[in-house]
């Protein structure tokens, strides 16, 4: 027998290996090997033998039960993914359908179900066979590599409590094997190589410095412009402002106005109309008539286009603001209140030229406001500071009554009624 | 009445049960067939011809995408009014073809047709190979693939999250799943193979790397316990996926209001073409395959058979869907819908509708005739005009209906553009890339299934087994 010629040393048995002639055979010894009391024993065949599971005394596997759970994990995972991204943290509005509507979520659930269910079915069967395991003793069994092709084979592990080298062979023997061979452990430990270990962990902590770099990145504020990995359409071939062209015999790509050109509203050069100045200086009079009609359509132009942001009232609360201070949006500046201090103190030309340049965050109205409308503007925001400043002194006597019964009659405000 | 000769499994005898192996193959016979493709040290010479020629065609395609993401997708044939052009064609093409993979390898497992194991491998390596295939024209036709990582559902600085509510987003979703799914069903059927291929390796490297893929298998009672069962696992889950894989990519259509589109009996229809044209390109490379790798007494005259049978069904399947549709559009009385068809048969694409009728419908019926299904010249012919029929059926949906929609005035014709053509034939390059390599490196026949099938006198009998 091999085992006799060859020098063994015991505590390099791994176990005893038999072969025997087909599935049949292979199941019945394996049914005599569990009669004889061994527990630590497992047949290998090229392909499955059924009925062996219950001639080893095995029990049914558990992977269905992880596959379930797989599938429901996968199920109620997509569900609340959905349920919570589209109608909770970030709303879509699709043709007025609710906010959640089941029937339009079932296909990502489906698939989430399918795909949670089949990672538990490969990664459990894996796992509850003892895979991967690369080294294995049997492995370097030179008679095992028929297992895989045309073997059938027992191998009972040493380290079952009725092992013993002669009569387990013997057992096997009266069982109908063919040759019985001992296989050992491996005899040497075969060490991975310390340069590798330690390339290895090198080449970990290097990998962490990229993630690392983006998390700095992310958490801290950068004065320079946003790195480009792909431009999009961020930098485009054209000539921008002030940049030089070869195209022109002047060198300059932006282009004077074809001579003649006048201004769309250049009617004359008068700095008091068009830039509310006189002499270099805010002007403190108005170059306009000042009428109760151009008032009246100085309200008109100012409920259209200022009192979105400065209020009906001139308060500094108009709409959109108060959305902005809603939705917590950082970059917005309050809108100053036209009855502030400042304002009231400026002269009527630098209200005109505010209205028209813009200022701070507020955009200029030139383009949209023709001049004699952002004159009338100016009227309206001067009679919007009268009207919150005054006195009883400030209406004329034959008017007095009416306020007298305006004021006990209703709680109308001058606001309302207009 | 004459004996049935031994060699010929196709003749249906009710007192024999037909042999699914043909000659005295036993275990080890087995093994050497399949196991000596992958072993031999060089393959044969028109190996490396069609193996150049393929990845040739390869880097066309991966210089037909370079193009295209460079420069954009005006290289493209896609424009107004047709902006799905053959990126979609050729997506839903490829993503048909995978299906019949799976319905070998997953539906005729659980219907316990025993005779899929010798074809099962390769349907299943076709399968994935052609949902890679499938892949490459969505990704790239979105025109900034490089934010194609939108598409997932990850907290982002912009707060915005995916629409979990649009086909589109279900596609991404079905062939991701799909995709991964067959990817694992095919590797854990392979892996008791790989450790054959291991076992039996001369050279240190095979060894290696058979053994790294093999993961440590040794057959044991307790892995196959487990093996079956998650095998079995999984072939229950890729069943209800593939039906649901095309259906999903039908809503991409049958969701918008397109008319020719729009329409319930998509799914059904879509699922059936798909298993049709995937079926059609089992036997295109099958017939070739046994031929040239000896494979022909484990892939036998009845598989192809088999197969053929299949293939006459599914036609007669879409058959019928082509003429639903066309009754859908009359009987339904929406003007639009019945433009859309009569311009299907009568308007500019109609080269492509009957080109596609003869092919799908009127060719498949020559599978009637035994002959045609036993003959492999024939029935690779049927075949290949089966998968250009498939072909043409995506291009008049899509290009026919969004050509002429509901707006005369924005009708339009789509040509294909150089680049177009070029990832088409590439992506048929890329397919027949990774098969050659398949067939080169791997085992083409699930070794262990076949084993289990042997007929009991062959060798060491399996164990008998009543299900």
């Amino acid at each position: 027998m091999d085992q006799a010629a060859r020098e063994t040393d015991s505590k390099q048995v791994a176990g005893l290996l038999a072969e025997f002639d087909g599935p049949q055979a292979l199941k019945a010894a394996a049914s005599g090997v569990r009669e004889a009391g061994y527990t630590r024993f497992e047949a290998y065949s090229p392909f499955p033998v059924h009925g062996i599971d219950a001639a080893m005394g095995r029990r049914r596997t558990l992977l269905p039960w992880l596959v379930l759970g797989g599938g429901i994990a996968g199920g109620l995972g997509a569900l609340l993914l959905q349920w919570w991204t589209n109608a909770v943290d970030y709303p879509y509005l699709i043709s007025g359908k609710p906010w959640f509507s089941l029937p339009a979520n079932i296909p990502v659930v489906f698939e989430a179900i399918i795909l949670l269910s089949a990672l538990a079915a490969f990664g459990g069967g894996l796992a509850l066979s003892g895979l991967p395991e690369l080294f294995h003793p049997l492995l370097s069994c030179a008679r095992f590599r028929r297992a895989t092709t045309d073997g059938f084979f027992l191998g009972i592990d040493a380290s079952d409590p009725q092992f013993d080298e002669s009569r387990t062979a013997a057992l096997l023997r009266s069982l109908g094997a063919g040759e019985t061979e001992l296989y050992d452990r491996p005899r040497t430990e075969q060490k991975v190589p310390r340069p590798l270990v330690m390339a290895v962990v090198v080449a970990a902590c290097l990998a962490l410095l990229p993630p690392l770099w983006i998390a700095r990145v992310r958490a801290t504020r950068s004065a320079s412009p946003r790195l480009h990995l792909v431009s999009d359409m961020d930098f485009q071939p054209k000539y921008l402002p002030q940049q030089s062209s070869p195209l022109f015999g002047d060198g300059r790509a932006m282009r004077p106005p074809v001579e003649g050109t006048m201004a769309v509203d250049q009617r004359g050069d008068d700095p008091h109309l068009l830039r509310g100045e006189v002499e270099g200086q805010p002007a403190t009079t108005f170059p306009v008539a000042v009428t109760s009609d151009r008032m009246k359509r100085g309200r008109s132009r100012y409920d259209i286009y200022c009192a979105t942001c400065h209020g009906l009232a001139g308060d500094g609360d108009g709409i959109t603001s108060q959305l902005a201070f809603e939705r917590e949006e950082p970059k917005w500046v309050r809108p100053l209140s036209v009855h502030s201090q400042v304002v009231r103190d400026q002269p009527v030309g630098q209200l005109f030229q505010t209205i028209s340049d813009g200022i701070r965050t507020m955009p200029g109205y030139s383009s949209q406001i023709s001049v004699e409308d952002r004159w009338a503007v100016v009227l309206y925001v001067l009679a919007l500071q009268r009207g919150r400043h005054a006195t009883l002194e400030d209406v004329p006597t034959e008017l007095r009554r009416h306020l007298d019964t305006a004021l006990q009659g209703d709680a109308r405000t001058p606001d309302t009624e207009r | 009445m004459t004996a049935i000769p031994v060699d010929d499994n196709t003749v249906q005898d009710p007192t024999r049960r037909a042999p699914l192996v043909l000659g005295d193959a036993d275990l080890a016979s087995v093994t050497q067939t399949v196991c000596e493709i992958a072993e031999r040290p060089r393959p044969p010479t028109s190996w490396y011809v069609a193996f150049a020629v393929s990845v040739a065609l390869t880097g066309g395609l991966f210089a037909a995408v370079g193009y295209l993401i460079v420069t954009g997708i005006g290289v493209l044939g896609n424009n107004s009014p047709v902006y799905w052009g053959w990126p979609i064609v050729n997506f839903v093409f490829w993503i048909g073809i995978g299906h019949a993979g799976t319905l070998i390898s997953a539906i005729l497992f659980l219907f316990r047709q025993r005779w899929r194991t010798s074809i099962n491998r390769f349907a299943e390596a076709m399968t994935l190979f052609a949902v890679a295939c499938a892949g490459v024209f969505p990704a790239v036709h979105v025109g900034r693939i490089w934010l194609v990582y939108w598409l997932a559902p990850y907290p982002n600085q912009m707060d915005l999250w995916p629409n979990f509510r649009s086909p589109l987003l279900w596609d991404v979703v079905a062939i991701s799943t799909y995709g991964t799914v067959s990817a694992l069903f095919w590797y854990l059927g392979m892996i008791p193979d790989l450790a054959t291929l291991r076992d039996r390796a001369t050279s240190r490297w095979r060894q290696l790397l058979y053994g790294l893929f093999a993961l440590g298998w040794r057959g044991s009672a307790t892995q196959w316990h487990r093996f079956e069962w998650a095998y079995l696992l999984l072939a229950a889950l890729a069943t209800p996926l593939v039906l649901s894989v095309h259906s999903v990519v039908s809503f991409d259509f049958a969701v918008a209001q397109v008319p020719g589109w729009h329409t319930t009996i998509f799914p059904p229809y879509f699922v059936a073409g798909a298993i049709f044209s995937g079926c059609a390109m089992v036997v295109t490379l099958a017939v070739p395959a046994r031929a040239y790798f000896g494979l022909k007494s484990l892939i036998t005259m009845r598989h192809l058979d088999n197969m053929n049978k299949l293939i006459l069904g599914t036609s007669l399947l879409v058959g019928y869907a082509y003429g639903v549709e066309v009754f859908m559009a009359w009987y339904g009385g929406n003007m639009y819908e019945a433009f859309a068809f009569a311009n299907r048969a009568l308007g500019p694409y109609a080269w492509a509708y009957w080109l596609m009728v003869t092919c799908n419908v009127i060719v498949p019926q020559l599978f009637w005739i035994r002959k045609c299904r036993t003959t492999p010249w024939i029935m690779f012919l049927i075949a290949v005009l089966v998968n250009v029929g498939m072909w043409m059926e995506r291009f008049v949906i899509i290009v026919s209906s969004l050509g002429r929609d509901f707006l005369p005035s924005s009708w339009g014709m789509f040509k294909p553009t150089a680049v177009d053509v070029m990832m088409l034939v590439g992506s048929f390059g890329l397919f027949f890339t990774l098969f050659l390599l398949f067939c080169r490196y791997l085992p083409m026949v699930a070794m262990a299934e076949v084993k289990a099938v042997l007929p009991p006198d062959r060798g060491p009998a399996p164990a008998v087994e009543v299900d």
